[in-house]
């Protein structure tokens, strides 16, 4: 994989100014360099070139061709609209989006160098990183998102015609709150069709036929407990409960949703599902793209494609997407996962071709292995942030970063510095920046654990509250009531510590105002 | 092989929907927030949008979020300068901790949502639901004014206004019904011919065949392909216009008693009313008359600001008005409309003067005439005599309204219930 930087080519191109015909061949170029030596395998592209109005549409529908219509778009949109014509955000260079084939928006003020950078970024970065990824692969469908958005939004929009703007935006508004619940975090067995479902009863029955003893009927006690049952396990069990995905659980079980009703929840909840994976690959998928343009842009000016003015601006670019300001930075706002994804790629490749002793020690697979690509392929194929950060932060990213780990006690009126980037630390630093991008470590953990319907029909539900975090009270009362009105009876909502079962809060049973239904 | 594609040409604005959904949520923020920007303009000066900020609540998204104030957590960050293990941080102000690693979860800030909005988005939140009272009624008049308006076709006239779809296919219909051949089967004849000329095989048939030509030709010749028969025009009609100017009066006592937060409530007043006259008709004029004991006409910024004094007398403005009707604003030609606002004061002696020209000379012109009392302070439950000289006017007459304001606060709800047309109100 040894790239002979001796043959040297003619520049692409050597203004700013671009045409089609320029894309093409810069195109061209880098799809050579992906494929070959970064084994890069992409769905096809589609570049589509748009203006700074546009763009700003595309923000304002998570970053989608299309999408159904919202009151909130139409905030982030004035919001976004006045941060950038005041001047205090630039807009992207791109937007990609995860199809098939893969849509990569490009501004039309960007120069040629740009271009190519973009290209390299988002064309065969993320879009690798979207088709090989096993989050993506597992979570997603990428042939059939554009067409199931086109299905929600025109869904959406009848609804809104037969029923009602307002009607809709209720429905809406409430989904939305519960979208961070609204996802399956783990992958549940198929369901079975019907035809199976009839399939396995004949076979029990033929079983039960074969295998019949009277004497099983005279052992005592047994027969009988099974058949009372404990009567809350059995309703869990009809429920399907405990469920974490709560607007799942509110399309199926709901009592007084109407059919309409039940689609546009769904429809959200797909939405969620389908962003699920870029929450939890952020890193990953940023260090990806970062990663493979930075690479395919140092080749194309290794190999005299690149003129020596278009690679300094292109640097010019790259270093300031991946700063990373310090934590006593008036600029700081985290940790920048270009920064950080990035930084942990190069670093594996520079393990794999000039290893140090500590390399040797702390990633004995990798150091000097020479197939960094490889290394690299393995990762985005089957890694997320937190396993990624925990399999491949090294000690030298943790030292050239200067991470520190600071513990924060809400009740402790201090700060405790308790691990840096020393031996004794790395490796509690690392566990602990693993854990910060485990998303569904990270979001409150709620979930439904009960229904009296024997009762008043409550809604009872549990948030298992980690490290002692309980929720922020004035939004969960808000969510609440949205929960309510869509299940059409009370609500309620105990904060419980997993490890003892204590209940450390209790919401009052909250009822519906003005149920959707 | 990747797709380009230039999407630049495509239409913009896909969130426009969104935008009035959002708009429409905000309303009653934008609202107050439009209610306090409208003080500060002049009354004419409403060109361009409106930079407005509305508080967020309201239009917050929420969600189970973390309290930033509770439990254990620990942050990592980069960029450690001195500190070892053990080492101790004062809390940082604002809660999260450990440099703003927390920060707001969905790094928004939800205190105040800046945002503008044009001036048609302005005004279409501003007098949702308003209406001109008995605007159909006195509109139409005699008027001079004529538009154009489609009326179908005709059989003449200029060539520009040429109907050619029209043509066309009465060109069509007369060509099939009078079989007028058509090209391709000239064409044919003329192959089949051709063949027959060349081979030679069979002289009787290729005789038939020229004298069916020569037929087909003289016939296609007898019928033109397009007749005079055939044309249409499109045809427009002369259609009356209604008046769509309107001049506005307004109408203020500058004298010493108005003090300069009355004038305040005043403006805003005149203000909306030309607001929303000029929604509602292509042309509006201001005519400004301010009077203390005398009348006069002056523009805008004197008319606010400047101060005169002396005695009050209300009739020499109503005289200047109808003065003004007369000379400049024939009724025929203009919808008149009139606003006065005063803090009531009168010299007593004037009021019989003062009804007397409202009820002769000018309501029986004006479209609408509203009467604003300002400020009054203590004194406002007892009715003024300028107020108790029109009440008796407009119990019989409708096109006077008045009502009394005392706060800036009291402007918009005024205005709303003056133009809220009677079956909307609950």
């Amino acid at each position: 994989m040894a790239p002979n930087a001796a043959v040297q080519q003619q520049p692409l191109f050597t203004g700013s100014d671009w045409d089609y015909r320029d894309i093409m061949r810069v195109y061209d170029a880098i799809e050579r360099i992906a494929k070959e030596e970064l084994g890069l395998d992409p769905y096809p592209n589609q570049i589509e070139v748009i203006d700074s109005e546009q763009m700003l549409d595309a923000y304002a529908s998570m970053g989608m061709p299309l999408f159904y219509r919202h009151w909130s778009f139409g905030k982030q949109f004035a919001r976004d609209e006045m941060l950038y014509r005041k001047g205090y955000t630039g807009l992207a260079y791109e937007i990609v989006i995860n199809s098939r084939p893969c849509i990569s928006y490009i501004m039309e003020e960007n120069t040629l160098t740009m271009q190519t950078l973009v290209v390299a970024h988002a064309a065969f970065g993320h879009n690798h990183f979207f088709k090989n990824n096993r989050l993506f692969r597992e979570w997603t469908d990428a042939d059939g998102i554009l067409d199931y958005l086109d299905f929600a939004k025109g869904y959406i929009a009848e609804c809104e015609e037969r029923y009602g703007v307002q009607a809709v935006e209720r429905v809406l508004d409430a989904a939305h709150a519960l979208m961070s619940q609204g996802v399956h975090r783990y992958p549940k067995p198929q369901t079975r069709s019907l035809r199976e479902e009839r399939d396995r009863e004949i076979e029990r029955i033929r079983y039960e036929e074969q295998t019949y003893n009277d004497l099983w009927r005279t052992v005592p006690g047994e027969a009988e407990a099974a058949a009372e049952g404990n009567p809350v396990e059995r309703r869990m069990q009809r429920l399907g409960l405990p469920e974490e995905n709560l607007l799942y659980f509110l399309e199926k079980r709901a009592p007084r949703l109407e059919h309409w009703q039940r689609e546009v929840l769904r429809i959200v909840r797909n939405v969620a599902q389908y962003f699920y994976p870029q929450k939890q690959t952020k890193v990953m998928n940023e260090g990806c793209a970062t990663a493979v343009h930075y690479y395919i842009m140092s080749r194309l000016h290794e190999t005299g494609q690149l003129t020596e003015g278009a690679f300094l601006e292109f640097l010019h670019n790259h270093t300031s997407v991946i700063f990373q300001p310090a934590f006593d930075d008036p600029r700081f706002s985290g940790i920048n996962p270009y920064a950080l994804g990035f930084a942990i790629l190069q670093d594996i490749q520079r393990m794999a071709t000039a290893p140090t002793e500590e390399d040797r020690r702390w990633f004995p697979d990798i150091a000097g292995c020479g197939d960094w690509v490889g290394v690299w392929q393995e990762a985005w194929r089957e890694y997320r942030d937190e396993s990624f950060i925990l399999q491949f932060l090294s000690p030298k990213v943790i030292r050239d970063f200067r991470l520190f780990r600071v513990h924060d006690d809400a009740q402790a009126p201090e700060l405790v510095v308790d691990a840096i980037h020393d031996d004794p630390g790395y490796r509690e630093v690392r566990r602990s920046l693993a854990r910060r991008h485990d998303i569904a470590r990270q979001e409150p953990d709620i979930q439904v654990v009960d229904v009296d319907l024997d009762g008043d029909r409550t809604l009872v539900l549990e948030h298992r509250v980690v490290d002692g975090i309980t929720l922020e009270k004035g939004d969960a009362l808000a969510v609440l009531r949205n929960l309510a009105d869509l299940w059409g009876y009370d609500v309620k909502l105990y904060e419980v510590a997993p490890e003892t079962g204590r209940v450390m809060n209790e919401y009052p049973a909250v009822s519906p105002e003005a149920p959707v239904a | 092989m990747a797709n380009i594609i230039d999407r630049r040409r495509n239409p913009k604005g896909k969130s426009l929907a969104n935008r009035q959904r959002f708009l429409r949520r905000a309303k009653r923020q934008v609202l107050d927030a439009v209610n306090e920007a409208s003080g500060k303009r002049k009354v004419t000066d409403v060109a361009g949008g409106e930079q407005i900020t509305i508080p967020a609540d309201g239009l917050h998204e929420p969600s189970f979020r973390k309290a930033p104030d509770r439990g254990v957590r620990e942050h990592v960050v980069p960029g450690n300068k001195e500190y070892v293990v053990g080492d101790t941080i004062p809390r940082p102000e604002g809660g999260g901790g450990g440099g703003s690693s927390q920060g707001s979860p969905d790094g928004e800030g939800e205190d105040e949502f800046t945002f503008a909005v044009s001036r048609d988005e302005f005004l279409d939140l501003f007098f949702e639901g308003l209406e001109l009272p008995d605007l159909v009624k006195r509109q139409v008049r005699r008027s001079e004014q004529y538009t154009q308006q489609r009326a179908g076709y005709s059989v003449q006239g200029s060539p520009s206004n040429l109907n050619v779809e029209r043509t066309m296919r009465n060109s069509l219909s007369r060509r099939i019904a009078l079989r007028r051949p058509r090209g391709e089967d000239i064409r044919e004849l003329d192959e089949e011919i051709d063949r027959l000329e060349r081979t030679g095989t069979d002289p009787e048939r290729l005789r038939e065949l020229i004298e069916l030509r020569r037929s087909k030709q003289e016939r296609t010749r007898a019928i033109p392909y397009i007749d005079p028969v055939d044309i249409r025009y499109n045809r427009f009609d002369p259609v009356r216009r209604p008046v769509s100017q309107a001049v506005m009066f307004c109408l203020m006592d500058v004298s010493g008693s108005m003090t300069e937060e009355m004038k305040d409530l005043a403006k805003r007043f005149f203000m909306l009313l030309y607001l929303f006259l000029e929604r509602r008709y292509r042309h509006v004029e201001l005519v400004f008359i301010r009077h203390t004991h005398i009348a006069q006409e002056v523009d805008e910024d004197t008319f606010f600001y400047s101060r005169e004094t002396g005695g009050t007398l209300v009739s020499p403005a109503l005289t200047m008005m109808r003065e003004i009707i007369d000379a400049r604003y024939p009724t025929a030609d203009w919808n008149i409309y009139g606003a006065q606002a005063s803090d009531g004061d009168n010299t007593p002696a004037d009021n019989p003067a003062t009804s007397k020209l409202m009820a002769d000379s000018i309501l029986p012109l004006v479209q609408y005439f509203a009467y604003i009392e300002v400020g009054g302070g203590q004194m406002a439950h007892v009715p003024s005599d300028l107020w108790r000289a029109y009440e008796r006017l407009a119990e019989g007459d409708s096109h006077l309204a008045m009502r009394r304001v005392q706060t800036r606060a009291d402007i918009f709800p005024v205005f709303r219930d003056l133009f809220t047309p009677a079956e909307l109100k609950g």
